[in-house]
């Protein structure tokens, strides 16, 4: 047996102090498989060890929530005795490694998280952010091609996976910033349904039971995959790419139908996916939550490879796999059932009453450990916080006027722009309309999924914006939350709960923790203030190359309920319709007004700078906005809705030109003194653009008024073409084909 | 009548096809597992989308193998109805039961969207409800939809009116900015000889029910339950004058 060395135990990403840790809780020196398993459980990928005090802060809780944080999945109850299940996980380390397998099985990850629930996965959203690929105003970069390759090896990856395995791909969002060039964010939310009194849980209950390992063989690949995803990337990061796993998808749907037909025989006790430490992780998690041991001998653990240590069975992580524990004697039903669909099942060991981990290698123990010690004894850290980092200033260059024609081209360059330009290229590779329930796909300000069984449907959005967390993490988290709800209610559907997954750099480093517990605690308010419980999300931190970090980015994904129908869509529908704009030209005080410009993509694309604050946010005055939106959808009241978010009101405005029908609008809005760069591309939030027939404005106005908020009419839908007038004098005029041209053609390879 | 929906490991359109037919269309729809040749007495055989073992090796080349496939070729050997969509079509092409071959998209990369397909001949089951000419709009997701044959086979195509739906633009022109994948004469779906059987890369299935945006997919499927319905009167018909005749 291998000596533990000083250098053996770093290798492994434990301290000292955890080390010594480990000796206490065994009571001597652990063997190297132990060690091997210590290192991936403590790893900060599957202890959360940096942040799980921290994580105690988030609103978790909700009339509807039947499994909160802890689980593989959230599940919230939606109504006729269904529910669903659902989570967003990060795969960013190994995207940068591999992107294609990085990412496609980032997508096989959470898919397993929400079928080992019992639930079958109806649909997927992914929120993507890379560095510049060199395309639009303001993002040219000296590893644009580098972050060409790693784009389209991630989209591609997520397509090859989501496709083959047969769940749309519905929604999403790509955002592209010089901080990703190194640390791509690769997040893939999924969310399933069942029948909410057929819910699994992964608790390995009744000594004496079997545990059966069922799915593809184990292999060497994915070894330290998470304590890759616990550690920054340095120079020798290329090396790391053995510790990229490799994805099967069509194994993946095959063990779907397998699953989800064994648990139908009433005889599988509790079930979890083997991810991150594999077979190491889902042993002593379903041990720990029932409080019961597993003892398991590894020669019966099917391999595809030959001559495999018990450290590297015990740390593989090869995919599409799953561990369940099976009523006694009920195991041939079982078996049955996955020979069918052509897979792999065997009786690996039996649950214990020891509370422990036993792990035998033909009949020679060669690991055991309390259970409790990998999964809640593993270290828990108060990290030291300091201000958040930022280096951008407070104050920016003023704001010069600019002439009609200088704003027609900002918006030209704009809407071209990497961040806001089409992300067609991107989705159309993913299959969105599979399984016949899309009503509302990519492109749209929320998807939209119907439900079969309830006759009602399930609304999503992710979102999350680095650069505002940036400049204010707290105030930038509740922005998301703020935003992703928003843009739920603009298609008539009611928040009701979140998921979140939470991008950061070392956490070692005071001023990213400083980051980390601002962003944590702004979720967390914005989340108990919206009534969207957070059930569950992921962490991850380390994101940073030689010392650069990533923006803090919070990313949240919200779900809405509403009846099945098709929502409003997000584009002008006829010329002459009267143009709304909810929530008003400047919601709240302009208090700061310069610093807060500083946030925007106008600042951004234009300028090509970054400081000051990020918008202010009223949570108050942005439910009413909210709930006023979803009153006059609801009572269709409005021919189109949509959001203001990235780029302002005149982005807005250009997004809703660009239906099939190309119609435009002929605006006139009051200046009230502010300068014009600033009125047409300001991001504050609470603001949602809606068009109607002149017969609705009347009931429209009313709405807006019982809910206190600003409603002006800010023009008219007009064929082709989009001006804009201030104060009655034309500004600027723009052909929406030009501008949708730009738009369209910007990503394109 | 009754339809059969054949589920290969990996298909994943098999739901979407028996939702249409069994909830759309409102027939009795049952499913086939691959292991077995027994087609359950169903009229019309349906061969799913998705990913078939994986599309390993080539996209339908093991499906062909399968127990089911056997059934089926005998089914359509004696005029049964088959119909193949997407995976489904690229199986009849492995197996041989429509000729030509289904190449990867021109782009070389996965693309969904809604395509809109020109009915070219309404002689078959499938589009005997239809107009020549007619367009109709539903979804194509897929990786390897390029149809490829070679002169000599696309003659005989189009003498024996056996092209059935070609990609077109919304106002009915057949032109390259309508072909989402490349495919040969902007083909989309063909028949065989004997017109019983039918290969479409588009999802009809996904274009059956009016929130999904169309339910052109639907008039293919009822085309096909009216022929059944016909055959089935005009079967009854011969057999009540074959009786009539030994009374």
């Amino acid at each position: 047996m291998a000596a533990i060395t000083a250098d053996l135990i770093s290798q492994h990403q434990l301290s000292e102090q955890e080390y010594e840790s480990i000796l206490r809780l065994l009571g001597r020196e652990p063997t190297i498989t132990e060690l091997g398993i210590f290192s991936v459980m403590w790893s900060e990928h599957c202890s959360y060890k940096s942040s799980r005090i921290h994580l105690k802060k988030l609103f978790t809780q909700g009339p509807r929530v039947l499994a909160g944080p802890g689980e593989n999945a959230g599940v919230v109850d939606i109504g006729s005795g269904y529910a669903v299940a659902f989570k967003i996980e990060s795969h960013n380390h190994p995207s940068f490694i591999e992107p294609f397998q990085g990412a496609a099985t980032g997508v096989g990850g959470i898919l397993r998280d929400i079928f080992t629930m019992g639930a079958r996965p109806i649909a997927v959203m992914d929120s993507l952010r890379f560095g510049p690929v060199g395309r639009g105003a303001g993002d040219a970069a000296p590893d644009a091609a580098r972050n060409r390759r790693i784009l389209e090896g991630v989209v591609g990856g997520i397509a090859h996976y989501g496709n083959c395995f047969g769940v749309p791909t519905v929604g999403g969002e790509c955002v592209f910033e010089p901080c990703y060039s190194g640390n791509p964010l690769v997040n893939v939310f999924a969310l399933g349904v069942f029948r909410r009194d057929e819910i699994f849980y992964a608790r390995a209950s009744g000594i004496g039971n079997p545990v059966i390992y069922v799915g593809a063989k184990t292999g060497r690949d994915g070894i330290h995959g998470a304590s890759m995803a616990s550690a920054e990337f340095g120079e020798q990061s290329m090396e790391k790419r053995p510790n990229v796993q490799v994805g099967d998808p069509f194994l993946e749907k095959l063990l779907l139908e397998a699953c989800l037909e064994a648990m139908q025989t009433g005889a599988v006790v509790g079930i979890q996916d083997m991810g991150a430490a594999g077979l190491t992780c889902s042993t002593c998690e379903m041990g720990a939550r029932a409080g019961t041991g597993i003892e398991i001998d590894l020669m019966h653990v099917p391999q595809r490879e030959s001559g495999m240590t018990p450290y590297e069975i015990m740390l593989s992580e090869s995919q599409e796999r799953m561990l369940l524990v099976a009523e006694r004697g009920r195991e041939e039903e079982i078996f049955r059932i996955f020979r069918k669909w052509g897979l792999d099942a065997a009786t690996i060991g039996q649950v214990t009453g020891d509370g422990k981990l036993r792990v035998k290698d033909h009949g020679n123990v060669v690991a055991e450990i309390p259970n409790a010690a990998l999964a809640d004894q593993a270290p828990l850290y108060r990290r030291p916080a300091a201000a958040p980092f930022r280096r951008a200033p407070l104050d920016g260059p003023a704001i010069v006027p600019r002439s009609g024609r200088q704003l027609s081209e900002d918006l030209a360059a704009l809407v071209a722009s990497a961040d806001i330009c089409s992300k067609r290229y991107i989705w159309e590779q993913y299959d969105y309309t599979v399984r016949t329930n899309t009503i509302q796909g990519p492109g749209a300000d929320a998807a939209v999924v119907r439900i079969k069984e309830t006759g009602t449907s399930i609304a999503m959005s992710l979102d999350g914006n680095g650069r505002y967390c940036y400049l204010g993490p707290r105030e930038g988290a509740r922005l998301a939350v703020a935003e992703c709800c928003r843009n739920i209610s603009c298609v008539g559907a009611e928040p009701v709960a979140a998921t979140n997954c939470l991008n950061f750099g070392n956490p070692e480093r005071p001023e990213i923790m400083g980051q980390f517990i601002e962003a944590i605690e702004g979720m967390g308010e914005a989340c108990r203030f919206f009534g969207v419980p957070i059930t569950g999300g992921n962490v991850s931190l380390y994101n940073e190359t030689l010392g650069e970090p990533i923006y803090p980015t919070p990313v949240i994904g919200v779900i809405g309920l509403m009846p099945t129908r098709r929502p409003p869509p997000m584009w002008f529908q006829n010329p002459g319709r009267k143009i709304v704009l909810l929530g008003g030209l400047l919601p709240g005080a302009a208090d700061q007004w310069e610093r807060r410009f500083g946030s925007s993509q106008f600042a951004k694309v234009i300028l090509g700078k970054l400081w000051g604050l990020p918008p202010a946010l009223d949570m108050d005055y942005e439910q009413r906005v909210q709930r006023a939106a979803r009153e006059m959808i609801g009572r269709g009241l409005v021919e189109s809705v949509h959001d203001i978010s990235d780029g302002g009101l005149a982005v807005a405005v250009a997004e809703s030109s660009f239906g099939p029908a190309r119609i435009g609008a002929r605006l006139d809005v009051e200046s009230g003194g502010l300068p014009l760069p600033y009125l047409l591309f300001h991001e504050a939030p609470s603001r949602v653009l809606v068009s109607a027939e002149a017969a609705h404005l009347q009931a429209i106005l009313e709405i807006a008024a019982r809910y206190g908020i600003d409603a002006p009419v800010i023009g008219e839908t007009a064929a082709g073409e989009l001006t804009f007038a201030i104060n009655g004098l034309p500004l600027l005029a723009a052909p929406v084909d030009a501008l949708y041209q730009a738009w369209a053609g910007a990503l394109r390879a | 009548m009754k339809f059969g929906v054949v589920i290969f490991p990996g298909s994943n359109c098999d739901h979407d096809a028996y939702y249409a037919l069994a909830e759309n269309l409102g027939k009795n729809t049952t499913y086939l597992w691959h292991q077995s040749e027994d087609l359950q007495n169903c009229d019309a055989i349906i061969l799913p989308g998705g990913f078939s073992y994986g599309d390993y090796l080539r996209t339908g080349a093991i499906a062909r193998f399968s127990p089911v496939m056997r059934a089926v070729a005998k089914f359509a050997g004696s005029g049964g109805l088959v119909m193949g969509i997407c995976n489904g079509f690229q199986i009849l092409v492995e197996a041989g039961l429509l000729p030509g071959a289904l190449l990867r998209n021109r782009n070389l990369r996965f693309v969904c969207r809604t395509v809109h397909l020109r009915t070219e001949t309404a002689k078959t089951p499938f589009t005997a409800e239809l107009r020549p000419g007619e367009l109709l709009a539903m979804p194509v997701a897929h990786g390897e939809g390029s149809y490829y044959c070679d002169p000599a086979t696309l003659a005989d195509l189009q003498r024996e009116d056996r092209i059935v739906f070609r990609y077109a633009s919304p106002s009915g022109e057949i032109d390259e900015e309508a072909n989402p994948n490349g495919s040969l004469e902007n083909i989309a779906g063909i028949v065989s000889e004997g017109r019983n059987v039918l290969g479409m890369m588009p999802h009809p299935e996904r274009a059956a029910d009016p929130l999904m945006g169309s339910t052109d997919g639907l008039r293919i499927f009822a085309s096909m339950a009216s022929h059944l319905a016909r055959s089935a009167r005009s079967e009854s018909v011969r057999l009540a004058g074959l009786v009539r005749q030994t009374l």
